[in-house]
């Protein structure tokens, strides 16, 4: 009997206790020889023997006991296949490779999923048993990538149909344009005068010519006019398919029975009507199709970021994988140029990092151990390699995608406005189109039966629902991929379209205004010592201090360059400060009890300590042999943008506010500074959001810019809640708004987007309804009497077929769109 | 009034009668969805210059997977929203692609393309 090992990684690590009877659960199956749980390496090993038990089982089992095992999940093209059986073949020999889990094989789709354990066995060997079945196995493309080149090939597809439909209409119009208008054309006119055997068979002819033209390059308008009214509703197809018939229709009845008209002059056809607006209006649905494939070029661009590959470590083995198959807690290697696959922690190295396709932010950022990186993000320097965190569908990159693609389907609150229009809007366009045909015959003028049919055909024809529905749609889509392009995630139409209303916005000082991190801002020393002696003996002191003040003055001291050197006998005394000796000398560093508590006068720093304290800073005394040495101030200091961005929101007419938990004396000192309209001082945590309410009763329509943990009721509050991202945590449920730069300037892109895209839906609705206003009594013939104005049906193609490209190339301009970003 | 014109007065005031009854006089009766094993209300809905059925009745408080076939190439129908559960779902030709949500409270909800042009509604009791 040979024994194999399995290593199963599992995600959560058990209690001791539960190792023990997972182990023996696992021991007393049949096949098992051996299990041990490994909690340090967080896996499973399992001797078993093969002839007795499978993979597959074991897995389950594991899953059955309660832990989750790491296992990965691929897919596969297999080509070859030509018949169901072969599909029992494939799924055979991967259910029997060592390490496969389950195997699934579709035959239409010539793909197999398998969902396998990457430690045991790799892409490769999946590949080798496939082939080793007698099929091909190649890579299919990462699934994001396969719906976005899927719907590609569609759109491709649909366009050159249409283009195909396009030009037989346009070959076949241009006969039907000469013959039919022979009236004007002299030569033709003596050859075929009216009432002449020769003028009925050329129109006869044309008649035939027509048909096809009807019932391919048109056809789509058929199809979809009975699609809906089986739904007993109608669309744009229902329309143009009504027109087109009408003029048809009449021109038949014209050639087969012009004895039917009082008159010979009245029994002209319109073929060129039914020809020409099918030309036209295919030509502007090809063009519709190609212009709204661009307004998702933004969210392409996104899925296309993601990195193919990924080099793991492995048994102490570099090994190139999918990046699919990389487990959390792997450890992965960069290099420099390539891109860092997933979601992690750098644990050795350090190197800087382009993360503008996912931040905005041009300049590079440093990584260092302990920094978070962010998948899809470029390397550029260094090496280092990196503990994986996020994989799969959990990366900032893939939430980034659905958050921007569920935000791009939402409605913004006007669409709904227009949704209840467009569901009249097509049965009024009928209704109206019926009575000018019964208007025009009934009092118009002769010959009557001509003016009516060209009325209710032009008036079918001219109305545009598409240009309307298409309005908002269309531009949302462009502009929340335009934000997201720049590190600024809108979630819904809704939060785009009130975020141009707003009137006020509400920035919490820490975190938002501030970096929320204290940092070194002051050192003063007493009249008998020098600034670097104070720094040095307190920041040497605290360097055995493990308090986030303590370490912001070993990073300051650390930046300006001093040499410290070894503390003893540290000691921190709880709430008052920390005493030890350096350099021989007695050092005491805290605040002003701890001093008088150990008798040192410090009434020559005072009046520097009151002036630091006013400003916001948290100034530290520091004593040296018993005397006062100087002060060490930190504060919390200001991001280098927040001034720009605050005076960027001002300028937009916004009335900024800042909150903060600080004292009023220190918290008005910052906002003057930083020329802050209204400051809310001594704001605890927990009423926040009650503070958003109260400027809500005031009538205004706020703003919150928080981070998405403390901040969550008062961003949920707000009328627009901003979440600034915190590394790769995009997912920010409270949140409107995420703003993955952290910085401010995401706040005045996200309103600069939001008004550049609302103006663009408000132009394209104006612009669709103003078409469709004007147009229709035009086309009804409303200003025949005053003007003697009347719309040919061609132009009204024309019109028609253009409006609904109109809009969507006006959505596409915001692609060009550039935010300023704070920049005043 | 001549005769003729009485006549088309008359057939068109009739049509115009025809089309208010037609599209917006139609009452609707919905299909209820099945329920499943897995505890979900499920319904099949076909994409194809419509959605049938366009009105689907569901229980609340019960999860809802809406399974949506879209057959054919027309971009239009393309997305499928549910604006009031802030759902948007990409339909891929011919491929048969799920929705899943929680209805709470009773009431009727549409669903659309993203142009409002294909509508249905989810009512919910």
């Amino acid at each position: 009997m040979t024994l194999e090992r399995l290593n199963v990684p599992v995600k959560t690590v058990p209690s001791a206790e539960r190792i023990r009877s997972i182990e023996a659960a696992l021991a007393a199956r049949d096949g098992v020889a051996r299990t041990v749980v490994n909690p340090s390496l967080g896996s499973v090993v399992i001797d078993y023997d093969p002839a007795r038990t499978r993979v597959g089982a074991l897995v389950e089992a594991i899953r059955d006991l309660g832990l989750t095992p790491g296992v990965a999940r691929v897919r596969l093209a297999v080509k070859g296949m030509t018949c169901a059986s072969c599909v029992t073949a494939v799924e055979r020999a991967l259910i029997e490779t060592p390490g496969v889990v389950s195997a699934t094989v579709n035959p239409t789709s010539a793909q197999a999923d398998i969902v396998y354990e990457p430690r045991v066995v790799e892409f490769e060997g999946l590949q080798r048993a496939i082939e080793a079945s007698g099929y091909e196995a190649g890579e299919v493309p990462a699934a994001s990538d396969e719906a976005i080149d899927g719907q590609e090939r569609e759109r491709n597809q649909e366009h050159r149909l249409l283009m195909h439909k396009f030009w037989f209409a346009a070959a076949i119009s241009l006969p039907v344009m000469i013959f039919s208008y022979a009236d004007l054309i002299p030569g033709l006119r003596e050859w075929m005068p009216m009432g002449s055997a020769e003028r009925r068979v050329v129109w006869a002819l044309l008649g035939v010519f027509t048909l096809p033209v009807m019932l391919w390059s048109g056809s789509q308008f058929y199809t979809g006019m009975w699609a809906a009214l089986k739904h007993r509703s109608a669309n744009m197809h229902t329309l143009i398919a009504s027109g087109i018939t009408a003029a048809f229709l009449y021109s038949v009845v014209a050639v087969a029975f012009p004895q039917w008209f009082p008159k010979q002059a009245l029994a002209e056809v319109f073929w060129d009507v039914s020809v020409v607006v099918v030309a036209l209006v295919v030509l502007g649905m090809a063009l519709e199709v190609k212009a709204k494939g661009r307004t998702s070029e933004a969210i392409k661009k996104l899925i296309r970021l993601q990195a193919k590959t990924a080099r793991v470590l492995r048994e102490d083995q570099e090994l190139d994988v999918p990046v699919e198959e990389v487990l959390v807690d792997e450890e992965v290697l960069v290099r420099p140029g390539e891109k860092i696959p997933v979601d992690g922690v750098v644990i050795k190295g350090s190197s800087s990092v382009d993360e503008s396709m996912i931040t905005g932010e041009s300049i590079p950022v440093e990584k260092h151990q302990g920094n978070e990186v962010i998948g899809a993000t470029l390397n550029k320097t260094g090496s280092f390699t990196f503990r994986a965190t996020k994989v799969g569908k959990d990366t900032a990159l893939a939430n980034i995608i659905r958050i921007v693609q569920d935000a791009q389907g939402s409605k913004a609150p006007i669409q709904r406005v227009v949704d209840q229009v467009a569901g009249y809007f097509v049965p009024t366009v009928m209704i109206l189109a019926v009575l000018a045909f019964v208007a025009w015959y009934d009092v118009g003028p002769d010959p009557r039966i001509v003016y009516a049919t060209i009325v209710l055909v032009t008036t079918l024809i001219i109305a545009c629902p598409c240009a309307l529905g298409l309005a908002t749609p269309t531009s949302l889509t462009v502009g929340i991929g335009k934000a997201a392009e720049s590190g600024v995630l809108i979630r819904s139409g809704d939060a785009l379209q009130t975020a141009k209303r707003l009137k006020a916005i509400v920035l919490d000082k820490t975190g938002t205004i501030t970096q929320g991190k204290p940092a070194l801002t002051d050192v003063v020393p007493s009249a008998s010592f020098r600034e670097d002696e104070v720094l040095i003996l307190a920041a040497s002191l605290e360097r055995s201090s493990e308090h986030p003040l303590a370490e912001a003055i070993v990073k300051g001291a650390g930046e300006r360059g001093v040499a410290l050197t070894e503390a003893e006998g540290f000691t921190a005394i709880p709430g008052h400060g920390v005493s030890g000796r350096v350099d021989g000398r007695d050092v005491m560093l805290g605040n002003a009890t701890l001093m008088k508590a150990r008798g040192v006068d410090i009434s020559s720093l005072s009046a520097d300590w009151e002036h630091l304290a006013e400003a916001g800073k948290t100034p530290m005394y520091l004593a040296c042999d018993g005397t006062a040495a100087g002060l060490v101030a930190v504060a919390d200091i200001v991001k280098p943008d927040s001034m720009s961005g605050i005076e960027a929101l001002r300028k937009m007419g916004l009335e900024v506010i800042m909150l903060t938990g600080d004292n009023r004396r220190t918290a008005e000192a910052i906002g003057r500074e930083l020329g802050i309209d209204r400051v809310l001082s001594e704001v605890l945590p927990q009423d926040k959001a009650h503070e958003v309410q109260k400027l809500q009763l005031e009538g205004k329509i706020v703003a919150m810019v928080g981070d998405g943990i403390n901040d969550a009721p008062a961003l949920a509050q707000a009328n627009v809640g901003m979440a600034i991202g915190t590394g790769t945590d995009v997912a920010i449920e409270a949140s409107d708004v995420t703003l993955i730069t952290g910085s401010l300037k995401g706040v005045v892109t996200a309103m600069e987007i939001s008004r550049a895209t609302m103006r663009n839906v408000y132009q394209n609705l104006f612009g669709a309804f103003i078409y469709n206003t004007l147009g229709i009594p035009l086309a009804m013939g409303l200003l025949y009497p005053y003007f003697g104005l009347l719309l040919s049906p061609l132009i009204a193609a024309a019109a028609m077929a253009f409006s609904s490209v109109t809009v969507i190339t006006n959505a596409n301009r915001l692609r060009y769109y550039q935010p300023q970003g704070g920049r005043v | 009034m001549t005769s003729d014109r009485w006549i088309v007065t008359v057939l068109g005031l009739l049509l115009v009668t025809f089309i208010i009854w037609f599209f917006w006089l139609k009452r609707e009766k919905g299909t209820r969805a099945a329920t499943t094993s897995g505890g979900y209300q499920e319904a099949m809905i076909l994409v194809k210059g419509g959605y049938t059925p366009d009105v689907i009745v569901v229980e609340h408080g019960k999860p809802v997977r809406l399974n949506f076939r879209r057959e054919e190439v027309a971009v239009c129908s393309e997305t499928v929203l549910f604006p009031d559960f802030g759902k948007s779902q990409l339909l891929p030709t011919g491929k048969t692609v799920a929705i899943e949500f929680l209805p709470d409270k009773p009431g009727e909800y549409e669903f659309s393309c993203q142009m409002g042009m294909l509508r249905g509604k989810l009512i919910v009791e």
